[in-house]
């Protein structure tokens, strides 16, 4: 029981960022804290895969001599053009938010849909 | 802990700040787990660009989150059942580090075998990003390329009425000027190391754009808005931009062109070996030109903007 709770415990960590990226997402209206919950969901994601490619007694999967083994490079090149991709979509975000604001004046979601429904 | 506290803030302008203090610790937490590229991109990445780009849109909109009326107890109950499927599903994952995990079976030991001698660089990242994995990468390249392009489309390059080279928004700061001067040679020199030496140790295209981008970010951010503009015109990033695509596009093609498969860098050379280490190294500053173009141009594209209501 006790090696099953340490064992995992990347996962306990991922699983409460997870869901802490996601509750912010689905209950907060203020659409710029809505992008932060969906970078920590991001980040989530990006800290279950590097933790899935770590390999204990391994090293940093660059060839040198006097070492046999390496953590997995495959997670990590993934996660690293994640990193670069989610910045730029994150920056696509965040301009529709400016765009929002200029049109509506309110980054509030509940502002915005009694503005739409008074049309 | 962090996280918690960023969501919970109202005040938005600190919750962007604490995001920047978490990404740092993120890429801290990479390093451990021996993900030094990741780790790389990460500190450069969420500490730098993100803060600075959140930054700027929190200026063209509102600093101050109005809490929700409703009840949070819907979502509370919605998050609570997603986590505990998750819990249940983690109980048969494999351990942590463990190197009989099933992740670590297949084409992985191909990679860490024969890695080196196939694709003649050391650094096993790199190989696999850019050789085995090339495909991924062109795609995601172009997927940087997309959302840079967006971003020009929704807010275009303006220049503000207000915004003058040499006279920053926070003023002549004579300690961050002096501080800044001698610093940005090393940025760039640093940015050129990690293009051009990420085949033998950590970094890469992905790292040495942004960290580029970073030196210009900050030049401009320091030295006065717009300032930045005029060493490097929008006009150029374009054109940039698309140069990265076409770079990495264009190798693809010679190797079709010289009979082999798309993006086969042994195409390139007599040696296939040889040509492979050469298609890695021009890939990767094809990456290095369209990321760098675009980073800055996003952050062009959100400096301009004026407020409006």
């Amino acid at each position: 029981m006790i090696d099953i709770i340490v064992g995992h415990y990347n996962y306990w960590v991922v699983i409460f960022l997870m869901m802490a990226g996601f509750y912010t997402v689905i209950d907060r209206g203020n659409l710029i804290k809505k992008i932060a919950g969906l970078s920590i969901f991001q980040t989530s994601v990006f800290l279950l895969y590097i933790s899935i490619g770590y390999v204990s007694d391994g090293t940093t999967p660059i060839i040198a001599e006097g070492f046999t083994r390496y953590s997995n490079p495959l997670p990590h090149v993934l996660i690293l053009t994640a990193i670069v991709v989610g910045v730029s979509t994150t920056a696509l975000g965040l301009a529709l938010i400016v765009r929002i604001n200029e049109a509506y004046g309110t980054i509030e979601e509940d502002e915005i849909h009694e503005q739409d429904k008074s049309l | 802990m962090i996280a918690v506290a960023a969501i919970r803030l109202s005040d938005l302008f600190a919750v962007v700040m604490l995001f920047g203090v978490y990404s740092l610790l993120t890429a801290a937490l990479f390093m451990d787990l021996d993900a030094v590229d990741v780790a790389f991109t990460e500190a450069a990445v969420g500490a730098g660009v993100t803060t600075v780009l959140m930054l700027s849109s929190l200026h063209l909109t509102k600093r101050w989150e109005v809490l929700p009326r409703r009840k949070p107890l819907l979502s509370l109950l919605v998050v609570g059942i997603t986590g505990a499927a998750l819990v249940y599903a983690v109980l048969d994952a494999p351990l942590l580090g463990d190197p009989t995990a099933p992740v670590h079976q297949h084409v992985t030991p191909r990679y860490i075998e024969q890695g080196a001698e196939e694709v003649g660089v050391p650094n096993l990242v790199t190989a696999v990003l850019a050789s085995y994995r090339g495909y991924d990468t062109f795609g995601e390249t172009v997927v940087i390329f997309t959302a840079g392009l967006a971003v020009l489309l929704l807010l275009g390059i303006h220049e503000d009425a207000r915004m003058r080279p040499g006279v920053s928004a926070i003023g002549d700061q004579v300690v961050l000027r002096s501080v800044v001067k001698p610093l940005l040679p090393l940025i760039l020199l640093f940015g050129l190391y990690v293009q051009f030496h990420g085949d033998f140790g950590a970094g890469g295209g992905f790292q040495a754009g942004v960290i580029f981008a970073t030196a210009f970010v900050l030049y401009d951010l320091v030295f006065g808005d717009g300032s930045a503009r005029s060493v490097v015109p929008p006009g150029w990033l374009h054109r940039l931009a698309a140069l990265g695509v076409l770079i990495y596009g264009g190798v693809g093609v010679y190797s079709l062109l010289a009979g082999k498969a798309f993006l086969d860098y042994s195409a390139l050379a007599a040696d296939p070996v040889h040509g492979q280490h050469l298609g890695v190294l021009l890939v990767e500053l094809g990456v290095g030109i369209a990321v760098f173009s675009v980073v800055l141009l996003i952050f062009y594209a959100f400096s301009g903007r004026s407020r409006r209501r």
